[in-house]
């Protein structure tokens, strides 16, 4: 039992430790660092001598001598038996080393005895194992993003895996890209056109979504239920079998190619989420908050604008961030219906740099860069609100 | 007087609910109905435009006081297809002025020219030529001339609202079309997209779940993918991806994993060999099922993270007194839990990975066995320019589209109003 429990113990700690060590690696590769061997096995077995040390040494010495004492030892065979590389790489694997070593505190010859031990120890290594895999997997390519958007196609081809920034440069040097794309590409209009749709399908899809949501929370009329059924039906359809009659449509109403065509559409596709996510707020209202208002001799138009509105800010601004997200994000209309570049929006517009070849990566990238980061930083300032909006069944994608 | 009221009630609420509810039908219930029209007709791209009569105007002096002009009317009908009939044409000039020839199609009278021209065939072009002179042999001026825009006027038939109709698109998607590769990639590619991505939903969830530190950032880390837009997350694994100087494959073929680089999003086929049994895999599908999965588990984990949340802690520490291995907690209390969320996430998932069109297209395009249903609506309708095929393949979709939705009610829909 103890002989099973610490052979699982040791398989899964190194193994977890050789992953972080090899995304190292492959990160520190990136910088321009020439390994060509990931060394699986040797940081294996280190690792599992590593564990073992720990485990026999169990409390005999003070934990934090421990770690420092045995992470020392070990950063120093593993440089021993891997290239050389520079000492902000060596300082990387010793921090990794104490972590790992950190989190091995809770394992002693005693505890690998408790029971269920080998599940608990599997449980553990994957939840770390997971969290870095998961964050790895999904900060890379915006990590490359990034990076890309600083380097030149050149350095690029010749070195494509040296993405190492170049301080020495003046900052102009270094931020060309963005220069460019301003400059030569236009993207100065583009994020002007990208604004102004989304915000302006903000402030229409508002305009349409909160009286109708009152309507459907609060007032009794024939086709009520079946509106709201309908709301969520036509949410789930698709916007692909909606291009070809609106494309036809728009072309012969001349609205094609132009920013009002781009908003209906956009208007139209959003109200039913808007409608969908407010009415439920609107439903938690007091009713007795609006009893005062009818008193009062508020008609509807007072009552939605002095009480309704007031009380649900917090719903209305998370939805509205979200139709400004569905819009900003919003690629398949303004394929069809922009083929004009002096209407593109902002993912139109890359995706027309990149239907040239010759357009060097880096500009690709920039423009992404400057598409991604609004979203992002609305996305991180407002997380709450948005999580809990998204929760209750909204953005599609 | 409760009568009036609701009469009232309820004319507010129609007021309230009517624009709403117009701007939704105009833009999205009706082209669904459109379509069933336009799928009927055999009508393509370039016929959609309403033929009209056009005219450019061309101004020539031809004496040399300037008291002669010359002014060439450039005629044509702008459909190449379809006739314009009745076709009449109207200029204004300035006072003082005559004609010196005169068409006979035409009538001259007080300052303006109107003429009369009859049907256009497709294709039609005419040069109409018209010679002015000022009655007191004084300077015309060209610019006066120029600026004037003549007016044209024909009836032609907007080919969207005849009533010609045709079974030939239907026939072709089909017979013609490959219809069954298209629809076994469509399945592949919602199928494991929608599994891959519940599966790594539960990991992840079940990851965040747990007491660690830096919990929300790494919530808000996850749901990355899903906020941003699609172009630059596309076009960075494209460029991730790429073959020639790729990182990935650079990094592979750097750390001696693959040989050569492997055009992971270029190539339709790829064979394995597990225990010396050749296996061919989808390679380009594969590829964008991945990238469907990573860009839409964050929903996925979103929701069952929220339900992982609701859960009791009094049921895992009654199952902790009784022994339970963390194996078994998994399976007898966390998965009962999460199965109601998990079918509606697969039935929303699994309808919008089906008309999932952007992601595909901006990777392959549709190319290398990416064909979707989606895709090849793109394709026949701006592609091949072919309109009346691509609404037949949407009502295809929507068909489809439909009978899941039968079945999700029919088998969960239950399920789903209990949450």
């Amino acid at each position: 039992m103890k002989f099973k429990s610490i052979t699982i113990f040791l398989v899964i700690s190194s193994f977890f430790l050789t992953c972080i060590l090899s995304i190292w690696k492959i990160m520190s590769t990136l910088q321009g660092l020439n390994f060509t061997n990931l060394n699986i096995t040797g940081v294996f077995f280190n690792g599992i001598i590593l564990s073992l040390l720990f485990v026999l040494i169990g409390n005999r010495i003070n934990h934090l001598i421990k770690i420092f004492s045995l992470s020392l030892l070990f950063s120093f065979s593993y440089f021993y038996f891997n290239e050389t590389s520079p000492y902000w790489y060596k300082f990387g694997v010793f921090l990794i080393i104490l972590f790992f070593t950190n989190k091995l505190k809770k394992y002693n010859t005693k505890s690998l005895t408790e029971d269920f031990i080998s599940e608990k120890i599997i449980f553990d290594f994957i939840t770390l194992f997971g969290i870095v895999f998961f964050a790895f997997v999904i900060l890379f390519p915006f990590y490359i993003m990034l990076v890309t958007s600083f380097k030149t196609q050149i350095a690029l081809l010749v070195n494509p895996l040296d993405f190492s920034l170049d301080f020495s440069k003046s900052l102009t040097e270094l931020f060309k890209s963005y220069f460019v794309i301003f400059e030569t590409y236009n993207f100065s209009r583009y994020i002007l056109i990208s604004s102004a749709v989304s915000i302006g399908t903000v402030i229409v899809t508002l305009l349409f979504a909160i009286p109708a949501a009152y309507a459907v929370a609060r007032l009794n009329f024939f086709g009520k239920n079946f509106l709201s059924t309908s709301i969520l039906i036509i949410y789930m359809f698709p916007a692909i079998v909606l291009v070809i009659p609106l494309y036809t449509v728009f072309s012969q109403l001349g609205l094609r190619n132009s920013i009002f065509g781009l908003l209906i559409v956009y208007t139209a596709t959003t109200l039913p989420v808007a409608i969908y996510m407010l009415q439920g707020y609107f439903k938690s209202i007091p009713k007795e908050i609006e009893d005062a208002g009818i008193m009062d001799g508020q008609n509807w138009f007072g009552i939605i604008l002095k009480i309704i509105i007031p009380l649900s800010l917090p719903a209305i601004s998370s939805v509205a961030l979200y139709v400004f997200m569905i819009a900003w994000n919003e690629f398949l209309f303004s394929l069809m219906f922009l083929d004009n570049p002096k209407s593109f929006t902002l993912s139109r517009a890359i995706q027309y740099l990149s239907g040239d070849a010759e357009t060097p990566r880096q500009y690709l990238m920039a423009g992404s860069v400057i598409v991604t980061l609004p979203v992002l930083f609305i996305f991180i300032y407002f997380e709450k609100y948005l999580v809990s909006g998204l929760t209750s069944g909204s953005v599609k994608g | 007087m409760s009568n009036t009221l609701s009469k009232l009630e309820k004319r507010t609420a129609y007021t309230l609910v009517l624009p709403a509810v117009l701007l939704v039908f105009a833009i999205v219930l009706f082209p669904i109905f459109a379509n069933i029209w336009i799928s009927f007709k055999d009508i393509e791209l370039k016929d959609i435009r309403i033929p009209e009569p056009r005219a450019k105007k061309i101004v020539k002096s031809i004496s040399d006081d300037g008291s002669e002009l010359k002014v060439i009317y450039k005629l044509r009908n702008s459909s190449l297809i379809q006739e314009i009939r009745n076709v009449k044409f109207q200029d204004k000039f300035p006072k003082n002025i005559s004609l010196l020839n005169l068409d006979p199609r035409c009538n001259f009278k007080s300052k303006k020219i109107i003429c009369d021209f009859g049907n256009w065939e497709a294709k039609y072009k005419e040069n109409f030529e018209i010679i002015l002179k000022n009655i007191n042999g004084e300077k015309i001026e060209k610019e006066i001339i120029k600026s004037q825009k003549p007016i044209l006027s024909g009836k032609s038939d907007n080919p969207l609202v005849t009533t010609n109709f045709t079974l030939e698109n239907f026939k072709k998607v089909f017979y013609e079309n490959n219809f069954v590769e298209l629809l076994l990639t469509t399945f592949y590619f919602t199928f494991f997209g929608t599994v891959g991505a519940i599966i790594f939903g539960i990991l992840a969830a079940q990851l965040v779940n747990q007491n660690i530190q830096g919990r929300s950032y790494m919530r808000g880390i996850l749901l990355f993918p899903y906020v941003g837009p699609v172009v630059a997350l596309a076009y960075t694994w494209t460029l991730l991806l790429d073959p020639n100087s790729g990182t990935l494959n650079a990094l592979l073929v750097n750390f001696n994993i693959i040989e050569s680089p492997i055009n992971l999003l270029g190539q339709k086929y790829i064979t394995i060999s597990v225990l010396g049994f050749d296996f061919k895999l989808r390679l380009a599908l594969t590829t964008v099922i991945f990238f469907e999965i990573w860009r839409y588990f964050p929903l996925a984990f979103l929701f069952i993270l929220a339900r992982l949340q609701a859960i009791p802690k009094s049921l895992y520490e009654a199952a902790e007194v009784d022994g339970a291995s963390p194996v078994k907690k998994f399976i007898h209390i966390t998965l009962p839990q999460i199965t109601a969320i998990i079918s509606i996430l697969f039935m929303i998932r699994f309808i919008w990975n089906f008309n999932k069109f952007e992601d595909i297209f901006l990777l392959t395009g549709g190319a290398s066995g990416t064909r979707t249903l989606p895709i090849n609506v793109y394709q026949q309708g701006f592609a091949v320019s072919d309109i009346g095929m691509g609404s037949a393949v949407s009502i295809v979709i929507v068909m489809l589209l439909l009978a899941f939705m039968i079945i999700y009610f029919k088998l969960i829909g239950k399920k789903a109003n209990e949450i």
